[in-house]
Formats: C-alpha cells, structure tokens, sequence
C-alpha cells in the first residue's frame, strides 16, 4: 500500500535554533497520527512545514495525489500546493478565529472552499453548507450568523465544517480543542471521532492534551527540542512510555 | 487662457512617459493592475488625482476633452478638471459626448455608445476588488497571479443570504477576457453590459493606490454571478421626468420637503440632446 504522506527527513531551522530536525515517518491512508510535546519542541514546525506553510530547509513531504500519484509537496509549484491545500488537504488553526473569515456567515465560511474549487450555483452551496452545519451540530437556523455570535465551542466546529466540506484526505490540526473547557472538548473529541471514521480521513494531530491523542489517534510521536524521542502505537507509548521524556510526559497527567 | 508656468497637460514628460508605460502595459494584460509612481496632484485624492493623471498622459494638443461626474457635466468635479485642463493644456473642451476624443468620467459611462477612437479615462478610488475580503495586498496580488477567485464569490453569497438578491449595486465585480477579476470602478452595475465588447478604450487611474488599468477596444467583460443568481443590470424603474427616456439611468431628485420627487437621466448631455431633439417627459415645463 501506497503511504498518503511520506516524510523524509524533515528539517528546519531558525538561524542556529532546531525548529525540528529530521523527522521521518509514513502515515498510510485512514491512519491519525498524534505529535505530542511539551511548547517549543518543534510540533508547530513540523506541522506548518508539512501543510506547506512553512518551507523546509531540507527533506521531502511526498504526497500520493489523486492525479499524479506520490508528489514532493515541498518542490512541487505554488499553484499546485495551493490547489491542494483547498482540495485534498485541511488545516484545523488552535484559534478558530485564525481559520474563519469574522465578518462573513457562517453559510458562506463554508461556501468558500466550494466557490474557491468552481461551485456556482447558490442553492446548492448552501444546501451544502446547511447540511454541513448540521453534521458538526450547529443549528442550521444559524447559517447566516457571522461566527463572531458563536461561542468558542462552535466557532471550533464550524471551522471544522469549513474544512471538510470539500471532503478532504488529509486533515492538519494544530491543538484543536486548545481553549475549550473539559464539556465542550469531550463534545468536540466524539465529533472528531466520528467524522474521521466516517469520512476515513487521514489525520495529524500536534497537541499537548495526552487525553487526546489517547482518543483519537493510532499512532503516536513524542517530541523534544526538535527531534523525535519515541514513536509507536498510541496505547503502547502512553502505557509503556520508553524514553525518559515520554514518562515525564505521561506522568504528569493529573488522575482525577 | 493657457498658464505658460506649466508643461502642457501639466505633468512633465518624463512623468507622462512613465505612466504611458504603465497605460501600454495595463492594455497589454487587460485587467492587471499596473503599479504607477502617482504623483502629488494640485488636488486632493479622492478628487480623481488617477484619472487627472492618465488624462494628462494621453491627451494631446487636438483633442477634444469632456469631463463627467455621475454623469453630469455641471457638477463641481467636472467643472474644476475641465477648467484644470484648459488651463493646463488649452484642449478644446465639449459636454457633447460624440465631439470628445477624451472623456474622464467618475462613477459613469455615457449612455451614448463610444466609438472606436475615443478614450474613456475613469477616476478609480480603490482598485482592488478583494481589497474589504482579504485586507492583505500581498495575498490579494498571490490571488490575482494564481487565479484564485473563489472569495469575491462569498461577497456576492453574502449579498443573498441578507438581502435574498445580490444587493451590490456599483462597483460590481467583473472577469476580463477570462482571466483578470477587476473592479470598474464605482459605476452603477447598470453600466456593466457597456464595458463588454466596447469600441473605445478604457482606462483605470487610480492616484492615491498608485494603480493604472486598462481596457483595449472589444474586451469580452463578464459580471460575476451564480448560475440561479444571474446578473442583472438594474435601474429605477420610471422615465426620465425632463427627456422621458425609459431606458437610461436616473438620478433620483427630491423636489420639495413634502415627499415629492422626480427622476432625471443621470447623463446631462443624453438628456439635453433629447430634449433638443423634442423629447418630453412628464414633469418637463
């Protein structure tokens, strides 16, 4: 089997500060990949210089595209990355407000990757966007409130919604249930749950939340200051944590 | 009476050079907007400084030079460029549209059909079309080169969802050649099916935003629509009350403080040849 994301790798470096360094790892197709770590150790960098918002100083991201097959998304040209990243690809912010457009509605928040690939019928565009608003547990008597009406909590949802409506193969998200309380995290985790299930997305996750991880992802990378230091099955690190930074990790969990 | 203090049409050649340059490349990509080193105009911005400026670079002695404002000959921007050019660069000046080899108009086109040797200079304030979605100039420029116009679509979805029709009344996005999505300016979108397949030549200043775009004679220009959302060039549906014109554009007038009001062809020069030609509208002496 063809691996959807290929990583080869990967560094980059702020002058002489590691932002990360030689990251390699496969992620096959319908697998969730969690990167967990304390601030700083690299999983923002590593993420954005996968999702092409940063360039990498050296290392390949290969991604196998519906078109051409396994691609180097890092030499590949800016309209084609650009192209993937409203069509095949998805990228969850922390901040919801970073990922919506404030001052449009929520109808046309998700609207927008479908105008933006060449959808033209109004009717439909919103019968999608009502249908997704609904999928992610919003009212879809809400579609055209601007997301600054929206609580946090949906905010979150609706930038997933934004995201995924597209369908998707792969989806990058940074600390998406950062800021949220316990409820509407555990809320937000089930709708995660299901959707990459249903959908059979792939997924990076970076947080620092071990519950999620625990949750929702397969597989499991630990990072500190810029490199890798443990990698395998979610369970199997968390339970049986190697590296003298991973207990660390998974010791410091409050048990309530 | 010509101020001899200045170079004719008031800008020194090396400037009028330069923004020919610009003019040449903008109708070489109709569409792109070609940056300009605008310069420090005896007018304030906002006042048509980019229309002045491309005015002054393409009119020569011969020409035949007409202002508008909202399509009025008479108002005060029409007056102060007229005479700011008969000062500067002793052109003879019309109201007639027919008799002008230049026309720079702010915010509308002539009702009468331009023709192949005229010049249609408009006075543009804010030429870029993305510019209240996506407040980035560096992204929007990335936009343009990559063909990414997927956003100017959620302005017109955003205008239906609150108002059930897109309520965008001037200024209506428009896609050039298949290529270039361009603000017209702020013309009603009434004049939108004008701009397509026009004889004469149009060109964009726009002074403060350093700016110059252009139109070579029969573009193809397209509005922007959905498929169950079709474009439609509206107007207010009465008759010129002075020429009784059922298919130009009119200004609405209140007339008194009791609720009256009339409408009159917002193009002063149409209307008044109408008139001469014995045309009468309702509200006519």
């Amino acid at each position: 089997m063809t691996p959807l994301l290929s990583v080869q790798g990967l560094s980059k470096r702020y002058g002489a500060h590691i932002g990360c360094a030689d990251v390699s790892f496969d992620l096959y197709p319908g697998e969730v990949m969690g990167i967990v770590g304390e601030s700083g150790s690299g999983k923002s960098t590593l993420l954005n210089c996968m999702a092409g918002h940063l360039a990498p100083d050296t290392g390949q991201v290969v991604f196998d595209t519906r078109a051409d097959g396994p691609q180097d998304t890092v030499t590949m040209s800016e309209p084609a990355r650009r192209m993937l990243s409203r069509t095949d690809w998805a990228f969850v912010h922390q901040h919801a407000r970073d990922g919506l457009r404030m001052g449009v509605s929520a109808g046309g928040n998700v609207g927008e990757r479908l105008m933006a690939v060449g959808a033209r019928h109004y009717g439909d565009i919103r019968g999608k966007a009502t249908d997704w608003l609904e999928r992610v547990e919003i009212d879809a008597a809400r579609v055209d409130d601007r997301p600054t009406t929206f609580s946090g909590g949906m905010q979150q949802r609706l930038q997933i919604a934004r995201n995924l409506v597209t369908g998707p193969r792969l989806v990058f998200m940074d600390e998406p249930t950062g800021g949220l309380d316990v409820s509407v995290q555990a809320r937000l985790l089930d709708l995660l749950r299901g959707l990459v299930r249903d959908m059979g997305l792939s997924a990076i996750i970076v947080t620092h939340d071990l519950a999620v991880v625990r949750l929702l992802a397969d597989r499991l990378m630990v990072m500190k200051s810029g490199h890798v230091v443990e990698a395998g099955l979610t369970d199997q690190v968390l339970d049986d944590p190697q590296h003298p930074y991973s207990q660390l990790l998974v010791s410091s969990v409050l048990q309530v | 009476m010509t101020d001899q203090a200045y170079n004719f049409a008031y800008l020194d050649e090396q400037t009028k050079r330069m923004i020919r340059r610009a003019i040449l490349k903008g109708l070489a990509i109709p569409g792109y907007q070609v940056p300009f080193a605008s310069r420090e105009m005896p007018m304030p911005y906002g006042w048509g400084t980019g229309g002045v400026q491309v005015s002054a670079a393409v009119l020569t002695p011969a020409d035949t030079f007409k202002v508008i404002d909202q399509g009025a000959d008479d108002t005060t921007n029409a007056v102060s460029i007229r005479t700011f050019f008969e000062r500067v660069a002793a052109v003879k000046t019309t109201t007639v549209t027919a008799d002008a080899t230049v026309i720079q108009t702010r915010h509308r086109i002539p009702e009468e059909p331009l023709t192949e040797g005229q010049i249609l200079v408009y006075q543009v304030p804010i030429p870029e079309p993305l510019r209240f979605l996506e407040p980035r100039e560096s992204e929007t420029r990335k936009m343009h080169s990559l063909e990414e116009y997927g956003l100017m679509h959620v302005k017109l979805y955003e205008d239906i969802s609150r108002h059930g029709h897109i309520a965008t009344s001037y200024a209506y996005p428009v896609n050039v050649e298949g290529r270039y999505v361009m603000d017209p300016s702020p013309i009603p979108k009434f004049d939108n099916p004008k701009l397509n397949d026009m004889a004469a030549i149009q060109l964009f200043g726009a002074g403060r935003e350093q700016r110059i775009y252009a139109l070579p004679p029969y573009t193809q220009v397209v509005s922007l629509d959905f498929d169950d959302h079709p474009f439609e060039a509206s107007k207010a549906n009465h008759c010129c009350g002075l020429c009784g014109s059922a298919d130009s554009y009119l200004d609405e007038v209140i007339v008194d403080d009791a609720g009256g009001r009339m409408f009159v062809c917002s193009d002063t020069d149409y209307c008044e040849a109408r008139q001469a030609a014995g045309y009468k509208g309702k509200d006519a002496a």
